[in-house]
């Protein structure tokens, strides 16, 4: 009886979720995709390290780096751009793209020195 | 102790005794060698007259002939200096000396008017070499031509002017201002004496003759001999023409006494040993290395061979070493000093001395004359002359009683031969012994005229000897010089004892109890080696005998170490050997199938991400539409795009710098689109929520 009402409740849980997630706007569910493809790339990274073993440990490390860090980068853009967060309501969305391609190019440019 | 030292004392007198005994042999070949090779000229011309000239007198004295080498241009110098009336006094005695040898064509004329230049120079000279270059060339000029008058009118006068510079020992000083003497400016001074009293139109006052005498005498008093039986006179005093040293110092005496004595029929009263003992000074300084003490030694040999003094003999031998082996015969030779002819005479052997000992034994045999050789020959050794060093006494005898007075023999004559011959080695045992009661483990003959190799074992309570005998070829017994026993260990370090003798035995006992802390505790094997030699002994030998395996114990801790070896040169130096370096193994790499699934693998999230846009159904509404925003839109997306290619060329190429310095330029393009394209969708949809 317990088991089915928490089953129940969870898929009520996951249902409201998905009702709420569908009314974001389409930019934010863009970067979360991004965020998304991000992260996965990274972990399918770490179990290929965690097969073979991490010999040339700086290309694994900039590998994983160059994903985690566009994965906070893109994060951080969610926030700036989300329209309900009262914090940045000055801030144009713009702006906050362009610090977004810079702050990546930076960021790759290190990942590129460090692959090696 | 005591007696230790009495034998040294003996030791040292035996050796002094032997001084006396020396070898001179008269001018030889390598005189001749050496004066080529000290003359050679340099570039076609000697560098003074004087210098030619004393190449070509000891080339006329040895018996070279190279006059006509360089006789073309000397002959043009000395020519051009006779006939030059600005030639210095020096110039023109060389000048003449030179032409003396070479005798090139001059006239009577020329000599004419230099006698007369010199005769006013005799007048006017105030110092010994102005006067000897003077009365050298007019006596000079005397023997090339017989046509000028050389007489010298006030001869008294020029000979007191001479003899006020000579100083009470015997010395000259070369002129009244200058204080020092020197012996070479006596030799001279008595040249130029005897010149004077050649040219002097009449004889010369006799008191003076007879107190130059007495000078000579005194001069004589100043000699200084050597041991050997040589005398000369030394000189210490570098002059202004660079005469320094015995050698032109007794060059020069001789040169003046010589020719005092042609000049004069007077006798000198000098005894003959004199002489004798000059001339052995110039022929035991052997051949000189520069060329003018060759010249001086050269010269006052020629001045001594034929000298109205006394000439002097000299006896030497062409080999001082006879072999009994090949019964070599004693051979002896009597020469000038130049190695010429001599009167006939015989030469007897007088004593023989063995080296060492005081014993002489008399002899008193004559040698016999071979006239094809010129040789003295003795038939055959006496019979007590063993194998070993001794010393020869000779006496020369004159035939003819009157040649005594013009000949000079020197008495006894020493000179040392070496007699050498085999000597028999027989009896030669090696044993090893039991230490206290001597009995004999092992005992072994050896041949030492063979090879040995003997294999023997001991430990530290035993003892090893080492017997043999040695003979004379007459069957006398012999000490050799050197007798030893050289025992070697395997890592080189060494141990060397002398074999004592008594009589004919020689026996060397090595007792290695006591010898266990000068081996160092070192057992092992060790190589026996020995040697016995000496410079009669013809056949002198170092052998190994085999070698012995040591047992001695421990080392205890303070004993001293052996000492270290020297390490072989082209081990420490040579090539060192080969180091094969062990490098980090490579890590292992996947295999690639597995890299390329998993490159595959992570493109799938890319897919993924694509797919995903196409499902939210994104569009590209929101993209400038005039031209010159999407001029700047497209700059913007294609400049991202440049950036990103330029990563990858960088990961795949470029250095850092160069990356930077492209990302300067493509970075600042960047910006501007950017800024550009997004300031124009800002406006755009300000203006949207604005509306």
């Amino acid at each position: 009886m317990a088991r089915s009402s928490t089953a129940k409740d969870a898929q009520a849980l996951i249902q409201s979720l998905r009702s709420a997630y569908a009314a974001t706007p389409t930019n934010l569910k863009i970067i979360d995709l991004y965020i998304i493809f991000a992260v996965s790339t990274a972990l399918i990274q770490v179990v290929y390290m965690a097969l073979v073993g991490s010999f040339p440990f700086n290309s694994f490390l900039s590998g994983v780096l160059s994903c985690v860090g566009t994965a906070v980068l893109a994060v951080c853009l969610r926030i700036q751009v989300n329209k309900e967060n009262k914090e940045f309501k000055d801030l144009p969305p713009e702006r906050a793209f362009a610090d977004f391609v810079l702050c990546n190019l930076v960021l790759h440019l290190v990942i590129m020195n460090f692959l090696g | 102790m005591a007696a230790r030292g009495l034998r040294f004392l003996v030791l040292i007198l035996s050796v002094a005794s032997i001084c006396d005994a020396a070898t001179f042999n008269p001018i030889s070949d390598s005189h001749r060698s050496a004066a080529l090779e000290l003359f050679t000229p340099t570039d076609g011309s000697l560098k003074s007259l004087e210098e030619t000239f004393e190449a070509l007198r000891t080339f006329e004295v040895l018996g070279i002939d190279k006059k006509s080498k360089i006789k073309g241009y000397t002959c043009r110098t000395v020519v051009d200096t006779l006939w030059s009336p600005s030639s210095a006094l020096k110039d023109l005695f060389q000048a003449l000396r030179v032409n003396g040898v070479l005798k090139c064509e001059l006239n009577d004329e020329v000599f004419a008017g230099i006698a007369s230049r010199l005769k006013d120079n005799v007048k006017d000279a105030n110092s010994l070499l102005d006067l000897h270059y003077s009365i050298g060339s007019l006596k000079l000029i005397k023997s090339q031509t017989a046509e000028v008058d050389v007489h010298l009118e006030d001869a008294d006068g020029i000979f007191r002017a001479i003899k006020a510079l000579s100083q009470s020992d015997g010395r000259w000083r070369f002129s009244s201002n200058n204080p020092e003497s020197s012996t070479y400016a006596a030799g001279i001074a008595l040249e130029t004496l005897a010149g004077v009293v050649a040219l002097a139109s009449h004889d010369i006052d006799q008191s003076l003759m007879d107190t130059l005498k007495q000078d000579i005498l005194k001069l004589f008093d100043g000699i200084e001999r050597y041991d050997d039986g040589s005398c000369y006179f030394d000189e210490k005093l570098v002059d202004a023409q660079g005469n320094w040293g015995p050698v032109s110092a007794s060059s020069s005496i001789v040169r003046g006494l010589t020719s005092f004595a042609t000049s004069t029929p007077e006798s000198l009263n000098l005894p003959g040993d004199r002489i004798l003992c000059l001339a052995k000074f110039f022929l035991g300084i052997g051949v000189p290395g520069n060329f003018k003490d060759l010249y001086h030694q050269i010269d006052a040999l020629a001045s001594l061979e034929n000298n109205r003094i006394s000439i002097p003999l000299i006896l030497s031998l062409p080999s001082s070493v006879l072999s009994v082996t090949r019964k070599d015969q004693l051979k002896v030779r009597v020469n000038t000093v130049l190695g010429s002819a001599v009167p006939p005479l015989s030469v007897k052997l007088m004593q023989i001395f063995t080296s060492g000992s005081k014993d002489a034994s008399i002899i008193d045999q004559e040698l016999k004359f071979d006239p094809e050789t010129k040789l003295h020959v003795l038939d055959a050794l006496p019979e007590n002359v063993d194998v070993g060093k001794y010393i020869f006494t000779f006496e020369i005898l004159l035939h003819d009683p009157e040649h005594k007075k013009i000949y000079a023999t020197g008495g006894r004559t020493k000179v040392p031969v070496y007699v050498t011959g085999v000597v028999n080695i027989d009896q030669a045992e090696i044993a090893i012994l039991d230490s206290d009661l001597g009995n004999v483990e092992t005992k072994k003959r050896l041949d030492l005229t063979g090879e040995n190799t003997i294999a023997l074992s001991a430990n530290h309570l035993q003892k090893l000897r080492l017997t043999f005998q040695l003979t004379t070829p007459f069957g006398r017994a012999f000490k050799p010089h050197q007798a030893f026993l050289r025992l070697r260990h395997e890592n080189g370090v060494e141990h060397i004892f002398l074999v004592r003798s008594s009589g004919k035995n020689f026996e060397i006992t090595l007792d290695f109890l006591g010898l266990v802390e000068k081996f160092f505790y070192l057992s092992g094997r060790y190589d026996i080696q020995l040697t016995v030699g000496d410079s009669v002994m013809e056949n002198s030998f170092l052998q190994p005998l085999g070698y012995l395996d040591l047992d001695l114990p421990d080392a205890p801790e303070k004993a001293a170490r052996p000492p270290p070896q020297p390490v072989d040169s082209s081990s420490k130096y040579g090539p060192r050997a080969e180091i094969t370096h062990i490098f980090r193994s490579p890590d292992k790499r996947p295999p690639t199938e597995l890299s390329f699934a998993f490159l595959g693998l992570v493109l799938l999230p890319l897919g993924g991400f694509l797919i995903g846009l196409l499902l939210l159904r994104v569009n590209l509404r929101n993209f400038p539409s005039s031209t010159l925003p999407a001029f700047f839109a497209i700059s913007f997306h294609i400049g991202i795009a440049a950036v990103l290619s330029l990563y990858v060329v960088f990961w795949l190429k470029l250095d850092l710098f160069t990356t930077l310095k492209a990302l300067g330029i493509l970075g600042i393009s960047l910006i501007f689109t950017g800024h550009r394209t997004l300031s124009y969708l800002a406006s755009t949809s300000a203006k949207l929520k604005s509306a």
